[in-house]
């Protein structure tokens, strides 16, 4: 027997629970109390289920009445995604702005995927062609750089009997597919249950790298398309400069944003930024492949907690037509967070520091969703997911829990020192400490598609670093002046690492991107110079004036260069070489 | 119309009751509660479990007794009247006036917990606003809509400065409408005094709007004075064309407030004891920062948090500043000095001066001035620290010109009079002063074109 109509009985901010709900699931929406406002149930025990509220619960109390939806919390996927702004269930910000105000206010409610827009549809596949989930049935151009695959519903195959070029909103029917259970309409839109990931053929290791333009990470600590990164600091420490960078330059198809928990007026400035930048590849405004999901840390907190699995399902969606995405979320310490207050108003046993005992497995489950993979389908379309999750660990302490269970899951690691920021060293990623375990696979492409010394290029850059710490341990007791001439070359080298290669100023227009080339050639020219000052130093050249010969000057400028300039550099290393030969010995 | 009112209070515990046998009651209601000697106190709804409502008392439940408590529920949240004639008044924290002029007649009531402003509705920060303090103005720049909390100590002046912003803040646009809300959680009588005497003084207080919950007022009141004082800056912002300074203090001890109810609700702590949502409970203040496309008027917050132990990762500085825009820190070594404001330069931060400086805002040079100053009082520092460490024969000529200007920085630049409202050009005229200390060619990041036009021509 099963009921469609409960009752509250108790209330305690987010968390409602109701009684009389039989029949109803796990995860299964409700309308909750005489605002109808929108829930989830997250426990079951007899007769009572435990509800997480998506909006402020002021005013609801016992006796009132509980509605069944039938539906785990999903969301619309179709035309009309991109360039859109989401709160955390996907409700349309622009539009709930336009019919309700500034301020979001309880039981507002608008469709996901505009029904006002009209698109067209091109259909791919014929009539007679028996297709499976995943196959595609036609396409939309749906912005200026993104070609909408309308695609065959996960779990619905047959034969296709009718499908023609039409015109129309999102719910307009484009096939009909003869299935197993009878003929079955299919229009633009699928919905999907978000915390249910989407279907894939199979996975692949991650083996092509996702380009950021970030020169520290792209050559030092790369990230692969479909893998996982994580990127925790302190506050003040730029993460979400950072993010914001990766959103704008990483050479994904699809970027997806989530702004979970964080501050307002920094979405405001995605919001203004994005539709005027314009993405390296195309010369299309960043806006023509993003979509936003806001859900401020104002915002009702449950909703934050839904706000990283909207994303996600999202992406996978835009996976699944066979593009390379890329999710942002800024901040999973914020989404831990919102788990945790709902585990404490459960009252479940506390894990580590009040999160719930199952936080690793819920980070872990989030991460794995990522993945370089074959897509559902006949075609073999590859696709791939990457996910780059900010971390924002209290009082920069990488001991705590977000941290470690995040370490725990994701190959990538950028660790924000809040040193490097204090000394306005941007992007203020610690080399000594991050790592990334794409490196052997960047390396090999690299090496095949770049250059054959990448590899060797990139890990003589790395131990002069690491020997530049332990050097710089030893100049902390003794002064720079008691160091050997060679080490002292060394420094100057590392030096010269830090500030004109790993250094980038994110709001320079020239500086702001570099690409692959670029940052191998950049780097080159530094060890170039090291390479020849070594011997010449060996020979008799006199360290001060090796260390202030005037090329150096424009190796400082280098970055500025333009992209297409090759020359440049070749003549830059010239001149080195010259005036390091010109030195008495 | 069931009845609404209650004797059927069956347990106090801290600053909570437990009423039993409540029909129909929601959460977050307000309530009256009215002791046997006929004196009533305030409550909000925090729980309801069945029959079984838990309330807490915001002037505390000390002398309350189960049996002769009559409960009374209101069918409403907590709720202000708002009207433009509170300002110039001065409130309790609860709203009710306490400078013995007339009640106020609201225009409107409203919800003090507001509503969140939608992400889509922002306008960006970028108007310059202001505060004739020099390290805040030139190197630490405010913005309209922008959260920019001071972490101080105990025994620093951050009420001196709080103060003096109040006082002294404006917008470069004339004809703009200016209003200062002032929230006091937890101050003592005499920083209050100092307040409102300095308002009065200063004839500021015509233009605020004052809520002061003191030390000896009860602690639980200390939650709804900041929403008290946000709603009352949001009818004023968005409602009154008005630019709206909030200024906040102090946050620690609302914070404390809130791991007081936590506790006795027998919550799961987080970090030293506070509650697993205070991140969410803070934003649910510093969010109430900002601006809304097409309305002229804007919300700017100063809240003031006093860092136990002088400590930035003690969790309420260290959650605050993964919310506000920025912060402010008071140097108690400079304050040692005699340094008035003791502002710690360096480790301070507004993240939206980028927004708010350069031609048409402040000056064109604005940005390569503070990003020269700031270049070279660190340097300065530094040497002073090889210094230290070192002695001073180890310092190159150039370390010495540098320590040189570090002390000038901070006497002449850092320190101002108590009452000195120096524009930016001003502080921009000082910034250069002392900028000629320093040989031309080392001003790298200055570009010639300024150096040219502005370097002070020496006689």
């Amino acid at each position: 027997m099963s009921n469609n109509e409960g009752v509250v009985v108790k209330v305690s901010g987010p968390l409602v629970v109701a009684r009389g709900l039989s029949g109803a699931r796990m995860y299964e929406m409700v309308r909750v109390g005489n605002h109808g406002l929108f829930g989830e149930i997250i426990e079951i025990r007899g007769d009572d289920y435990s509800i997480q509220v998506y909006e402020e619960t002021e005013g609801i109390g016992p006796g009132q009445p509980v509605k069944r939806t039938g539906e785990a919390l999903s969301v619309e996927l179709g035309p009309g995604l991109i360039r859109s702004i989401y709160d955390g269930v996907q409700r349309p910000l622009d539009k709930l702005n336009a019919e309700y105000g500034d301020f979001i206010v309880r039981g507002a409610e608008s469709a996901a995927l505009d029904r006002s827009v009209e698109w067209v549809f091109d259909p791919v596949a014929k009539v007679g062609d028996v297709v499976q989930g995943g196959d595609v049935l036609g396409t939309v151009q749906e912005s200026k750089l993104v070609v909408h695959k309308i695609m065959t519903p996960p779990n619905v195959s047959g034969k296709v009997t009718k499908i023609a070029p039409v015109t129309g909103n999102v719910d307009t029917t484009v096939a009909v597919i003869e299935t197993d259970k009878g003929p079955l309409n299919v229009s633009m839109v699928q919905r999907w249950p978000v915390r249910q990931p989407r279907p894939v053929r199979r996975k692949l290791p991650p083996n092509v790298p996702l380009v950021t333009g970030q020169r520290v990470l792209d050559m030092f600590f790369p990230m692969a398309k479909g893998g996982t990164a994580c990127v925790p600091g302190p506050f003040g420490s730029g993460k979400t400069v950072v993010q914001h960078q990766l959103a704008k330059w990483a050479d994904a198809n699809i970027v997806v944003y989530v702004g979970c928990g964080e501050r307002g007026n920094e979405m405001t400035d995605v919001l203004m930024e994005f539709p005027e930048l314009k993405d390296p590849q195309s010369g299309e405004p960043l806006m023509e492949r993003t979509v936003l999901i806001a859900n401020t840390s104002n915002m009702p907190v449950a909703a934050r907690e839904a706000s990283v699995f909207t994303g996600i399902t999202i992406a996978e969606y835009f996976r699944d037509m066979g593009y390379s995405v890329a999710l942002m979320a800024d901040s999973t310490s914020r989404w831990a967070e919102a788990m945790r207050e709902m585990s404490g108003r459960l009252e479940e046993m506390p894990g580590e520091e009040g999160y719930p005992a199952y936080l690793g497995s819920r980070i872990a489950s989030f991460y794995e969703r990522s993945g370089s993979v074959i897509c559902q389908g006949s075609e073999e379309r590859p696709g791939s997911l990457s996910i780059i999750g900010a971390v924002s660990p209290p009082g920069g302490d990488f001991s705590e829990p977000v941290v470690q269970a995040t370490l725990r899951v994701v190959k990538v690691f950028w660790g924000l020192d809040d040193k490097l920021a204090f000394a306005r060293h941007f992007p203020a990623i610690n080399w000594l400490t991050s790592y990334s375990l794409y490196l052997d696979v960047v390396d090999k492409w690299a090496n095949e598609n770049l250059d054959p010394k990448w590899q060797e290029r990139r890990s003589r850059a790395m131990a002069i670093l690491q020997r530049e710490a332990e050097l710089e341990e030893l100049v902390r007791l003794v002064g720079m002046d008691a160091l050997p001439s060679e080490d002292r070359l060394l420094m100057q080298a590392a030096k010269m690492i830090r500030e004109d290669f790993l250094h980038q100023n994110a709001f320079d227009d020239r500086d702001t991107y570099t690409s692959l080339p670029k940052q191998f050639r950049l780097l080159s020219v530094i060890l170039h110079y090291y390479d020849e000052a070594r011997p010449a130093l060996a020979e008799g050249a006199p360290l001060s004036r090796l260390l202030s010969i005037e090329p150096l000057e424009d190796v400082s400028r280098a970055k500025l260069i333009p992209e297409d300039d090759t020359e440049a550099f070749e003549s830059l290393k010239k001149r080195i070489t010259e005036a390091i030969q010109a030195l008495p010995r | 119309m069931v009845t609404r009112e209650y004797s059927t209070t069956k347990e106090i515990i801290g600053p909570l009751i437990m009423v039993e046998g409540v029909e129909g009651i929601t959460y977050g209601e307000l309530t009256d509660i009215k002791l046997a000697d006929g004196s009533t106190r305030r409550g909000s709804v925090l729980e309801v479990n069945g029959d079984r409502a838990i309330v807490q008392v915001f002037e505390g439940t000390a002398g309350l007794s189960p049996r002769d408590l009559t409960v009374k529920f209101l069918a409403k949240g907590i709720e202000l009247g708002v009207s433009q004639d509170m300002l110039g008044r001065v409130f309790d924290g609860f709203g009710r006036p306490i400078d013995d002029g007339p009640a106020i007649i609201p225009e409107k009531w409203l919800n003090i917990n507001g509503n969140p402003m939608n992400p889509y509705a922002r306008d960006y920060p970028n108007e310059f606003i202001q505060t004739g303090i020099s390290t805040i103005d030139l190197l630490n720049t405010l913005v309209r809509g922008q959260k920019l909390p001071i972490f101080s100590g105990s025994g620093l002046p951050h009420s001196r400065m709080a103060a003096q912003i109040a006082r002294q803040a404006r917008v470069l646009k004339t004809g703009e409408k200016f209003a200062v809300v002032f929230a006091a959680m937890g101050i003592t009588f005499e920083e209050s005094e100092f307040f409102i005497a300095d308002f009065r003084r200063t004839g500021a207080i015509e233009r605020a709007v004052l809520f002061m919950n003191l030390a000896d007022d009860p602690a639980i009141e200390r939650i709804a004075v900041p929403r008290m004082a946000l709603t009352a800056a949001e009818f004023l912002a968005y409602e009154k064309d008005m630019h709206v300074l909030v200024i906040l203090t102090d946050l620690t001890n609302y914070c404390e407030a809130l791991r007081e109810i936590s506790a006795a609700r027998k919550e799961v702590p987080g970090r030293r004891g506070y509650p697993g949502y205070l991140y969410t409970d803070l934003s649910t203040i510093y969010e109430r920062a900002g601006r809304i496309k097409g309305k002229s008027g804007s919300i700017t917050q100063f809240p003031v948090l006093t860092m136990p132990e002088d400590d930035k990762t003690h969790p309420i500085p260290d959650l605050t500043g993964y919310i506000t825009e920025g912060q402010i820190i008071i140097s108690r070594p400079l304050h040692a000095q005699g340094i008035y404001p003791p502002v710690d330069v360096l480790p301070s931060l507004s993240r939206l001066k980028d927004k708010g400086v350069g031609a048409g805002k402040t000056r064109e040079d604005h940005a390569d001035v503070m990003n020269q100053l700031y270049a070279a009082y660190a340097r300065g520092k530094n040497a002073k620290e090889l210094a230290v460490v070192l002695g001073e024969s180890a310092l190159s000529e150039s370390d010495i010109l540098m320590v040189k200007f570090a002390d000038a920085f901070e006497d002449r630049f850092i320190r101002q009079g108590e009452d000195e409202n120096r524009t930016i050009e001003e502080s921009l005229a000082i910034g250069w002063d002392l900028l000629a200390m320093i040989p031309k060619s080392e001003l790298k990041r200055v570009r010639d074109a300024y150096i040219e036009k502005y370097y002070p021509k020496k006689d």
